[in-house]
């Protein structure tokens, strides 16, 4: 995923990074979190708890079960379907099939976050190895990023290469702010930067990474930052899903009296069209979303 | 035959003429030389099925040679072993400063005049997409060469 934050203060992206990783907790997935900005630790203390009440919690193990029996020899880059699916109804019982929901109020109680395996990878730590692999002229901290997944796909078994493993499981990948000056990159600071490639080349080879395991990454980028029209349109065509959030903060929406209720809109720029012959284009185009106090809502 | 089609779109996903004229050539009896480099063989394999058409027993019957770009991109960043010199990988220019597609030429041009070429109509060659060329570093300058030899080659032999 390509998820291009909003303009000013990254609030509502890093917020659906949040359940993105926080969904991966309840599922019991294992958990690869990178970021150049904050410590990956504490972005896990940061997660929404889950209700896991009767109607709207299934149990653990049924949840698993079903994202275990799809076909993922292809496994998306994105897993986009959850929570914020409620486009017409806001009872949750009828989307118990499509994941959890959460209380944004409240944070995920840490007995959940130890059970499962949690990888981590902050740029400032990780600054003394060397990359094994040829970085093809990338960007150094990319190069150890890719170096870093690499070596947990294979250890873990994500990439089917132990045989022995009996229990699949699937490797949730959040990677944040990428493509921002912290991780070395300057795409966001000049129309004409040095470095055009970096950032895309990272992304084919994640790619490539995800599309042989039992991956789904979702990547968060300023892209309000990149003048380069030309970079964010490969950005987007080496992405399944791609979903922009513009807030309305600071900006002249914000005293329009359509959006009266909301925060924000969703821009919807590709969504993933995998294993088959097109893609199903919904109807609905115009999305906005809110934050209440305890829900995150998109309508 | 002598034809050079481009498929482009615009805010809209035009993916499904690839499936398209490879299921069509393949239906054809054309040999092809797929350069699949946005997707992984299982998605193409898959979409063909739907359409008729059998991606690994065309591979097996020597019909259809399948790069697949996600695949040699990982062999050539995260492999350890040296390449035998005669047999660089088609996505050499990668890994060296020269973004020449010369290689990648090579591969196309191997593919498609292999002895058993006269058991098959036509050559064909498909690429998807050129974008991720550039993407990787290639200059368009270098596509743009890339795409002249392709042409060259593969009319010259019709």
């Amino acid at each position: 995923l390509v998820f291009t934050e909003e303009d000013k203060y990254a609030l509502y992206s890093s917020l659906l990074f949040k359940y993105f990783l926080a969904e991966g907790i309840v599922c019991g997935h294992d958990l690869f979190v990178a970021s150049a900005k904050e410590h990956p630790d504490n972005i896990l203390k940061e997660l929404p708890a889950p209700l896991l009440d009767d109607t709207s919690g299934k149990e653990l193990g049924d949840e698993a079960a079903a994202l275990k029996s799809e076909d993922f020899q292809d496994s998306m880059k994105i897993a986009w379907r959850y929570q914020n699916l409620p486009k017409m109804e806001t009872s949750p019982a009828s989307y118990t099939k499509f994941g959890h929901y959460y209380d944004v109020s409240k944070k995920m109680p840490p007995e959940l976050i130890q059970s499962i395996k949690f990888h981590s990878f902050y740029l400032h730590e990780e600054l003394s190895s060397q990359p094994k692999m040829k970085t093809c002229n990338m960007n150094d901290a990319y190069a150890r990023l890719l170096q870093s997944l690499q070596r947990i796909i294979s250890q873990g078994g994500f990439d089917g290469s132990d045989p022995q493993r009996k229990q699949k499981n699937v490797l949730r990948i959040g990677i944040q702010g990428l493509g921002s000056p912290l991780w070395g990159d300057d795409i966001c600071c000049s129309d004409a930067p040095e470095d055009v490639h970096s950032l895309t080349k990272f992304l084919y080879v994640l790619r490539g990474l995800l599309r042989k395991s039992l991956s789904a990454c979702i990547v968060t980028v300023p892209a309000h930052l990149i003048q380069n029209k030309a970079i964010m349109e490969r950005v987007t065509n080496l992405s399944d899903l791609v979903v922009g959030l513009e807030s309305f903060i600071g900006s002249e929406r914000e005293t329009n009296p359509l959006y009266k209720d909301y925060h924000g809109l969703v821009h919807v720029h590709q969504i993933p069209r995998l294993n088959s012959l097109i893609c199903d284009v919904s109807d609905t185009k115009d999305l906005a979303f809110r934050l209440k106090r305890k829900l995150f809502t998109i309508e | 035959q002598g034809k050079f089609t481009l498929l482009r779109d615009t805010r809209t996903d035009g993916s499904f003429l690839v499936h398209h004229f490879l299921s069509f050539y393949l239906r054809a009896g054309c040999k092809v030389c797929f350069v699949a480099l946005l997707q992984s063989f299982s998605h193409y394999s898959i979409v063909a099925q739907k359409l008729g058409v059998n991606l690994t027993a065309a591979k097996e019957r020597g019909q259809l040679v399948f790069l697949e770009g996600l695949k040699s991109c990982l062999d050539l960043v995260f492999g350890e072993e040296e390449e035998q010199p005669g047999q660089p990988s088609p996505l050499q220019f990668l890994s060296e400063s020269s973004c020449d597609l010369r290689a990648l030429f090579d591969f196309v041009r191997a593919s498609l005049s292999a002895p058993d070429s006269g058991a098959w109509k036509g050559p064909v060659l498909l690429v998807d997409d050129l974008s991720v060329l550039l993407s990787l570093g290639a200059t368009p300058v270098a596509v743009l060469d890339f795409i002249h030899y392709c042409r060259v080659c593969l009319c010259s032999q019709l």
